[in-house]
């Protein structure tokens, strides 16, 4: 009798009982269920919601590996441990010393990300009787990389808390909710807590810590800097693609973005289409700036003008445009579910980022909140791409019986 | 029989929970979201909405009878802007800091829907006793609903209490802070006192399943 077998015995026994939901969902995610539909039509496919899940971590995991090492990476670059560097494969960022640092760091956000939002999700089932549901699955893989390294484990377990119940659960859980959870519990985050989740001094670690001593360490991304018209700092293009720079823990990595684009495309989970859009609306917002800029209408007194003269095909690598458009804008419960609709829910995601990106004086970055707003206004597309649609239709007919 | 009828002491005491109007009948939402970041703005308005409501609900109850029915909201308005002008000034004499804290949003009683409603609902129809007993009622049933979301936003948002240091003091890390604990600034902002309200709306159905609607 191998395990399925036994857990499948084990499930016959709690069957019924308050805890059967928790038990169902450890042996769900382990193995299809053994129960057979009985009357109807018999359809099986292998991506139900958790291989759906389980596909899109996967593609999350060389951004978490990749924002592992980046963590310890940019402390030891400050504290000059390491010297830059150069290629993708460089034994300046793949070492031990920066997978230890940085793990130290990361793997806790994990751990309560996944342990609060499951307890909390496991508590929901439990008291509702009904199957403990895969949605926190991706969500609890997403909040630990887009936070900066140093936010403190019961601010996020709380944000967690705060993410799920009134973002998910009170909506009727999976399948339901209006805006995506992970943003919801970064904008939870970020209101709560600015001093935390923007600045110079939160994206490496340990520079809250040694603020004002000689040795102080900078915490400052390019999108701060450029922000205040310093410029992209030392980093270089290079850089800025293959993620070597300060920012949240898993966005940086704009090579390891694109892999996991590619994967969710491949597989068909991901919409290449909101995809697409959202970068075409951000280019085109930066396109807009870069005009505004050599019209002249806008000088290098102005405080905008750090962040709109940078190249508008830039704008995708720095900040987190690339990481929201791939992995927060494709969630397919809050985006729009035509085809139609999904182009212009996408390129509004970007057009809006990009513009909050500029113009938001307090922080110098806006996919999240463009994303959430959006999320909002998704149903409302949808709408009228189907009463456009019914109305073609209606005209067509009439042409023909006429 | 006492001072209280079965039927009186239900005027007051349903406003409170099953009738309740904010949680039940949402009705003046915006100034419980304006005014609770703390507590004390929020009982100061519970009590100024307890007066004008109480004493406005006798006046129109007496006047009920006379007051032509095609300009009765006219007069309603101006019994109700007559008692906030009172309100107002009194707190301007007596408690400027705090009227000042309070800005326009006093003056905006005038256009709180639940007073109109228990104008329009009640007053009109029954006698001055029974509708000062409502009008404290609806007005009691305001202010506990202000004051439970003004306590959370405060001691939450700024860790205190009345202005009191009630969580240790968050500059010189005292108390609470010393371990890290710090002000959740979403708590301040007016979208949190909206899901404060949420939460007890939720509560309080999910406590009484026969006050959720049918859809």
């Amino acid at each position: 009798m191998g395990l399925k077998q036994n857990l499948h015995t084990l499930k016959m026994k709690y069957k019924g009982t308050k805890m059967a939901p928790a038990f169902n969902a450890f042996h769900t995610f382990l193995y299809l269920p053994n129960e057979t539909t009985h009357n109807g039509t018999h359809i099986k496919a292998a991506d139900d919601l958790k291989r759906t899940m389980n596909m899109v971590i996967m593609s999350l995991v060389p951004c978490l590996l990749f924002g592992i090492f980046n963590a310890g990476y940019q402390y030891n670059l400050q504290t000059e441990e390491v010297t830059s560097a150069l290629s993708f494969f460089s034994t300046e960022f793949w070492n031990f010393s920066n997978f230890t640092i940085g793990a130290w760091k990361v793997l806790p956000l994990v751990v309560v990300s996944y342990g609060v939002g499951l307890i909390v999700e496991f508590i929901f089932a439990v008291i509702k009787g009904h199957e403990v549901e895969e949605g926190y699955l991706v969500t609890g893989m997403l909040v630990p990389l887009i936070v900066p390294v140093d936010i403190p484990l019961w601010m996020l377990s709380i944000a967690v808390i705060f993410g799920v119940v009134i973002g998910k659960e009170v909506f009727g859980g999976t399948g339901m909710n209006i805006l995506n959870p992970a943003l919801t519990i970064r904008a939870f985050l970020f209101f709560a807590y600015p001093t935390w989740m923007s600045g110079d001094k939160v994206w490496v670690t340990g520079a809250v810590d040694t603020v004002g001593q000689p040795d102080a360490i900078s915490g400052e991304t390019i999108l701060g800097s450029l922000a205040q018209n310093n410029g992209f700092g030392d980093w270089s293009m290079m850089d800025q693609f293959l993620g070597f720079i300060p920012g949240s823990v898993g966005e940086t990595s704009k090579l390891l973005i694109i892999v996991g684009a590619l994967i969710l495309i491949l597989s068909k989970i991901g919409s290449w289409r909101i995809i697409l859009s959202t970068l075409a609306g951000a280019l085109c917002m930066g396109l807009i700036f870069n005009g505004v800029v050599n019209a002249g209408w806008v000088t290098e007194s102005s405080k905008f003008f750090g962040l709109m003269s940078v190249d508008f095909w830039q704008h995708l690598f720095i900040g987190s445009i690339l990481f929201g458009a791939v992995y927060m804008a494709t969630d397919p419960v809050t985006a729009s579910q035509t085809n139609k609709g999904k182009w212009i829910y996408g390129f509004l995601i970007g057009f809006i980022s990009i513009m909050i990106r500029v113009f938001n004086p307090a922080y110098p970055e806006g996919v999240f909140l463009a994303i959430l707003l959006m999320n909002v206004f998704a149903p409302t597309i949808d709408h009228y791409v189907l009463e456009g649609n019914i109305k073609k239709r209606a005209k067509r007919l009439k042409l023909k019986t006429a | 029989m006492g001072l209280l009828s079965k039927k009186d002491t239900r005027l007051i005491l349903d406003p409170l929970a099953d009738d309740n109007p904010i949680t039940i009948q949402v009705l003046g939402i915006c100034s419980a979201l304006a005014i609770t970041a703390q507590l004390k703005p929020s009982i100061v308005m519970a009590v100024s909405v307890i007066f004008v409501l109480g004493l406005g609900n006798v006046v129109i109850s007496l006047m009920r009878n006379i007051i032509p029915s095609k300009i009765r909201i006219i007069v309603q308005l101006i019994v109700v802007a007559t008692l906030v002008i009172i309100v107002d000034q009194v707190l301007k004499a007596f408690a400027y800091e705090l009227s000042k804290e309070l800005s326009v949003f006093i003056g905006l009683i005038i256009t709180n829907c639940i007073i109109m409603g228990r104008f329009e609902a009640f007053a009109l129809g029954n006698g001055p006793w029974k509708s000062f007993l409502d009008g404290v009622g609806n007005a009691l049933g305001y202010g506990v609903i202000l004051i439970i979301v003004g306590f959370f936003r405060e001691l939450l948002g700024s860790g205190t209490l009345f202005g009191f240091k009630v969580l240790g003091d968050s500059v010189e890390k005292t108390g609470l802070y010393a371990i890290g604990y710090e002000n959740n600034g979403f708590m301040v902002l007016p979208p949190m006192a909206l899901i404060v309200v949420g939460i007890i709306i939720w509560v309080q159905r999910s406590r009484n399943s026969a006050l959720i609607e049918e859809n």
